[in-house]
């Protein structure tokens, strides 16, 4: 089993559909395919993220960082959210996403998530990074 | 993977079981129409693009195929030639109902580990038609020949038709039962994954992984089922161990040799919130849950030394007296060997030897070695880790065996 990560890109296209549409069909779409994730036990964690609007973006180009307000201008595809599940195979993944709600525009990402075990173990940033997972009991 | 394999991963139970009800709860054949609509899909998929409902797909060619044999049969089964009259129209046979697919998947994971199939056939059906893993896939997991899956499931396919078992939840009153039924099927293939008694690698994960699946189905299909949520725990909290359960080179470490840090936290996180789950219910744990919070005292204690053994042997004394069982006793004396030494353990142990309660197996000699080399019984250890040598059928296993009694001479 691994675990893969659902990113979920946006478009100015996918997130007017959003707009328009209805609060209550949204939850209830998402709802029932959140479900079906969790009937078939694949699902690990989902987060989706507020407003891009409402974003702040730190720029590294410069020799200092430079902070503005608002989504990165030229960007076409806006990270809203993701899914962790734990599947056997990256196909599985790649099923899962065809099967997200999405509004047309936007795109999904499948990015492996590389487990702990996957670091050299003696470095003593990853041990540092073991003892925290295992007090806070993070992924 | 394909994504046709990836497909028939996800689906598979829903599609066996939407074709069972749609055929009046005949088993054998909506698998037999289920894999042929899959061969049709491994050639004309590639050929003519994925289609882009492959659900949907799958169900209308393998409804096809259900009809077909429905007008062959009609002639000698008026059953049969009901449901052939009834599809003639078109329609889809009410084949997939939202409504209705949770209750099916049920009714499947219930009707393949049905009491009149022997256990092996059970869980053999149960990867089948509720994982979806293929003959192969089954045969490898369990070490034995592809024909003899094939035969396994035939027969138990048989076995379900001449019983006139029927397609459906059993009602409340065999409810009970019948789940229990269910989860120690799980339970099987977990532990063949977990502890896997023959073969030189130590662990098949995938297997385990499998039955972690399936519980997690059923305790989102059958929900407020606490030995449910006891078994996920008892699974979660043993997988948790996998990463520190075997060296480099794919030896066996035991319990007390492990590096607790390699443990995975997220999956005792997952064990703890079943377990809670399972103890919200009040009316005390069952069998699974008695194990899983016995796994949970080792998951939450920072060393052996710091482990609360006392609490472990009445966990114990308890998952014996409502499962019974010549192993449970053996773990109840390695818990009291830990909390009050070894002198008691031995006593609990050599009675079970006096009532030859494990004739051949090889943890009886093993434990009673460690017990015997802790009392300083040095030569009478050493013989009895030579024995647990002898009859370990595990080779991983069986090397840590030989190398204790080694280090005894």
């Amino acid at each position: 089993m691994a675990k893969y990560m659902l990113i979920m890109r946006n478009s100015d296209e996918s997130l007017a559909k959003m707009m328009d549409a209805s609060f209550d069909d949204m939850l209830e779409t998402v709802g029932r395919f959140n479900d079906e994730l969790i009937k078939a036990g694949v699902l690990v964690a989902a987060e989706g993220l507020e407003d891009a609007a409402q974003s702040v973006v730190v720029d590294h180009t410069g020799d200092t960082p430079v902070v503005t307000d608002g989504p990165y201008g030229e960007t076409k595809e806006l990270f809203g959210g993701f899914y962790i599940l734990d599947v056997a195979s990256k196909e599985e993944a790649v099923e899962w996403a065809k099967r997200i709600p999405a509004f047309p525009g936007s795109k999904t990402e499948i990015r492996r998530v590389p487990g702990i075990d996957e670091f050299p173990q003696d470095n003593e940033w990853i041990k540092k990074e073991r003892a925290w997972r295992e007090q806070t009991g993070q992924l | 993977m394909t994504s046709l394999e990836a497909v028939w991963r996800i689906e598979s139970a829903r599609i066996v079981g939407a074709l069972t009800r749609y055929t009046g709860g005949d088993l054998e054949l909506a698998e037999d129409v289920a894999q042929e609509a899959v061969a049709e899909a491994l050639v004309s998929w590639p050929r003519d693009g994925e289609p882009a409902n492959p659900v949907g797909w799958l169900l209308n060619t393998a409804r096809r195929r259900a009809i077909d044999s429905f007008r062959r049969r009609a002639a000698r089964d008026e059953r049969y030639a009901l449901l052939a009259s009834e599809d003639t129209d078109g329609g889809d046979g009410h084949l997939w109902d939202p409504d209705r697919i949770d209750d099916d998947v049920l009714a499947l994971m219930f009707v393949a580990c049905h009491p009149v199939l022997s256990p092996e056939a059970r869980v053999a059906l149960t990867l089948r038609t509720v994982g979806g893993l293929s003959t192969e896939e089954i045969a490898r997991a369990f070490l034995v020949p592809v024909a003899t899956i094939q035969a396994r499931v035939t027969r138990a396919k048989k076995t379900i038709a001449a019983a006139r078992v029927p397609f459906e939840v059993p009602p409340q009153a065999d409810r009970k039962e019948r789940l229990g039924g269910v989860l120690s099927v799980l339970y099987v293939i977990f532990t063949e994954g977990s502890t896997a008694t023959t073969g030189d690698s130590l662990l098949r994960t995938d297997l385990a992984y499998e039955a972690v699946r399936l519980a997690r189905t059923l305790a989102a299909l059958l929900p407020g089922e606490p030995e449910v949520f006891g078994l996920i725990a008892l699974c979660e909290l043993t997988t948790a161990r996998f990463p520190a359960r075997t060296g480099p080179d794919g030896s066996a470490i035991l319990l007390e040799d492990q590096d607790r840090r390699r443990w995975d936290r997220s999956a005792i996180r997952r064990g703890l919130a079943a377990l809670a789950q399972a103890t919200a219910a009040g009316r005390g744990l069952g069998p699974y849950g008695l194990q899983a919070a016995i796994a949970a005292g080792h998951a939450t204690a920072a060393s052996v030394a710091e482990t609360d053994w006392e609490r472990i042997v009445l966990l114990y004394e308890a998952l014996g007296r409502v499962a019974p069982s010549p192993i449970v006793e053996l773990n109840r004396a390695v818990a009291v060997a830990m909390a009050s030494g070894p002198g008691p353990a031995l006593l609990l142990v050599d009675e079970l030897v006096a009532q030859d309660r494990l004739p051949g197996s090889y943890l009886l000699p093993s434990v009673r070695g460690e017990l015997l080399s802790r009392l300083g019984r040095t030569a009478e250890a050493r013989a009895e880790l030579e024995l647990a040598a002898r009859l370990c059928g595990n080779a991983r296993e069986r090397a840590v065996l030989v190398r204790k009694a080694a280090a005894l001479s």
